[in-house]
């Protein structure tokens, strides 16, 4: 199973605010001809709605899933939230027939339907199925030797565990440090890795959501990683706009950049700077790439 | 930037050290809630505690508590469960879904306290915010001209819109901006 083509769905929150992961996906998915197509009609995956009325959510969720089935296109999802929602709403819709019914009434009112279970995988998982870990070694024709990089696996990649068909590990996940390994770079192991970055807390209390993204923070800058790599534009807010903030609240210094995953492969694949949106960031990335550089020319 | 905390409220606070008054409490609770999706398996509950054990949140604030809270429902205290703002400081993380060793599906069952929270008003201010722009333009960030001269710049795609119908679908939702009668 590989080069397939997917629906890309970018969500909410990446297309206004997070634009560099965008980018490195579209790069990295054209080098390794993986086809993403642009389906006219997609929306919010449901996910904020859960908190607000479960039954809404399901069906905005199935809006997308009837879209996706109607193009004839398994989904491919960057935001590991969107991930959860659609793969949750495709699961239920698919066993509970009450709740089928009840979505199917509320998605007549648009004339859509949802049928049968829309294929939903995060890009990630894309890649290490469609392609696997070799060819993306293959691909890396600039290793990043040398390079100490930190995965952050958030929490709706991985969870819940019924939803991901057992992806990878919830309580010893590896996939994002395989990948790491793959570049070349040096996956940094860590006590808070699988610690969640707080982003879900920001509307209902703001201290305490930025002191669960702080703490880990402050465990990467003493083991003194070169960047934090995330999957997820939630955790890349709240690691990468937010980590000035925290900076400035909790009186200390990170000084930690925050890449998405296909950045990083991007960067391995020899991509420009400018492909890869690295200088978008609110932490700049110029450090590392200065260090990359100079591993180069070494 | 002004981080704000909310303040433990008296109702978490009285149930640290305060005999509750059989009065005070809704047996009916425990099954209104296993009756919301989610909410199904609350019973099940033997309160060991790995949830509150791994919970990110629980390190991090004064008072949340996961099992203190399905303590709080199944014991019919229903009004300091649902006026409070806590049920919203669940990070939705699952680490303790994934750990229940009885099968409570606890972020689920939180979900299910918050939509039970919000029909009775308890919601953070920016909710009723989110809601209108999703039933307005079916997204949290519409993308206004400014977003597509970046976009364009950095060589991304024009997106396709066609998403209006957002609006019919969540007509359901249209009164939730506006003050609940108690």
């Amino acid at each position: 199973m590989e080069n397939k083509t997917y629906a890309l769905f970018l969500g909410c929150t990446i297309p206004a605010r997070v634009r560099q992961y965008e980018q490195s996906v579209r790069a990295v998915a054209q080098r390794l001809g993986i086809r993403l197509v642009d389906l006219e009609g997609f929306a919010c995956c449901g996910f904020p709605l859960e908190p607000v009325d479960h039954h809404a959510a399901l069906a905005l969720g199935a809006r997308n899933l009837a879209l996706a089935e109607e193009a004839g296109l398994p989904i491919c999802t960057l935001c590991s939230s969107c991930t959860s929602a659609l793969c949750e709403v495709s699961r239920t819709l698919s066993r509970n027939e009450e709740e089928r019914e009840r979505t199917n009434r509320l998605l007549a009112k648009i004339q859509r339907r949802f049928q049968s279970p829309v294929e939903v995988r995060h890009f990630v998982r894309i890649l290490l199925e469609d392609m696997g870990l070799d060819r993306i070694r293959e691909a890396c024709v600039r290793p990043l030797d040398g390079i100490r990089l930190a995965a952050h696996y958030g929490c709706h990649l991985l969870k819940p565990t019924e939803i991901h068909q057992g992806f990878d590990s919830v309580e010893d996940p590896r996939v994002l440090d395989d990948f790491i390994r793959s570049t070349g770079a040096v996956p940094v192991d860590y006590s808070r890795k699988k610690q969640c970055c707080g982003g879900s807390v920001l509307m209902a209390d703001q201290r305490t959501a930025l002191e669960i993204a702080r703490d880990k923070l402050a465990e990467l800058r003493d083991l003194e990683v070169d960047a934090l790599v995330v999957v997820c534009p939630f955790c890349g807010v709240m690691y990468d706009s937010n980590q000035k903030v925290m900076e400035k609240i909790f009186e200390e210094t990170y000084g930690i950049p925050v890449l998405y995953l296909p950045q990083v492969l991007g960067l391995a694949m020899g991509m420009e700077e400018k492909t890869l949106g690295l200088k978008s960031h609110a932490v700049k990335t110029k450090g590392l790439l200065e260090k990359l550089q100079a591993q180069a020319e070494g | 930037m002004d981080a704000q905390r909310n303040d433990p409220s008296p109702a978490v606070e009285m149930g640290e050290g305060r005999m509750m008054d059989e009065g005070e409490l809704d047996f009916g609770f425990a099954q209104e809630v296993s009756a919301e999706p989610g909410g199904e398996g609350i019973v099940k509950c033997f309160a060991c505690g790995s949830c509150s054990a791994g919970c990110p949140v629980r390190r991090f604030h004064p008072t949340f508590n996961p099992r203190r809270i399905i303590r709080m429902v199944l014991l019919g205290m229903r009004d300091a469960v649902l006026r409070d703002p806590f049920v919203w400081l669940c990070a939705t993380c699952f680490t303790c879904q994934e750990r229940c060793p009885q099968g409570v599906r606890i972020a689920d069952l939180m979900r299910a306290l918050k939509n039970l929270a919000l029909r009775s008003g308890n919601m953070p201010e920016g909710i009723p915010m989110q809601v209108n722009l999703l039933r307005e333009k079916g997204t949290l960030y519409p993308l206004d001209e400014f977003d597509n001269k970046k976009r364009t710049k950095a060589g991304l795609p024009p997106l396709p819109g066609a998403h209006e119908d957002v609006g019919v679908l969540l007509g359901d939702l249209a009164d939730l901006g506006r003050p609940k009668e108690e």
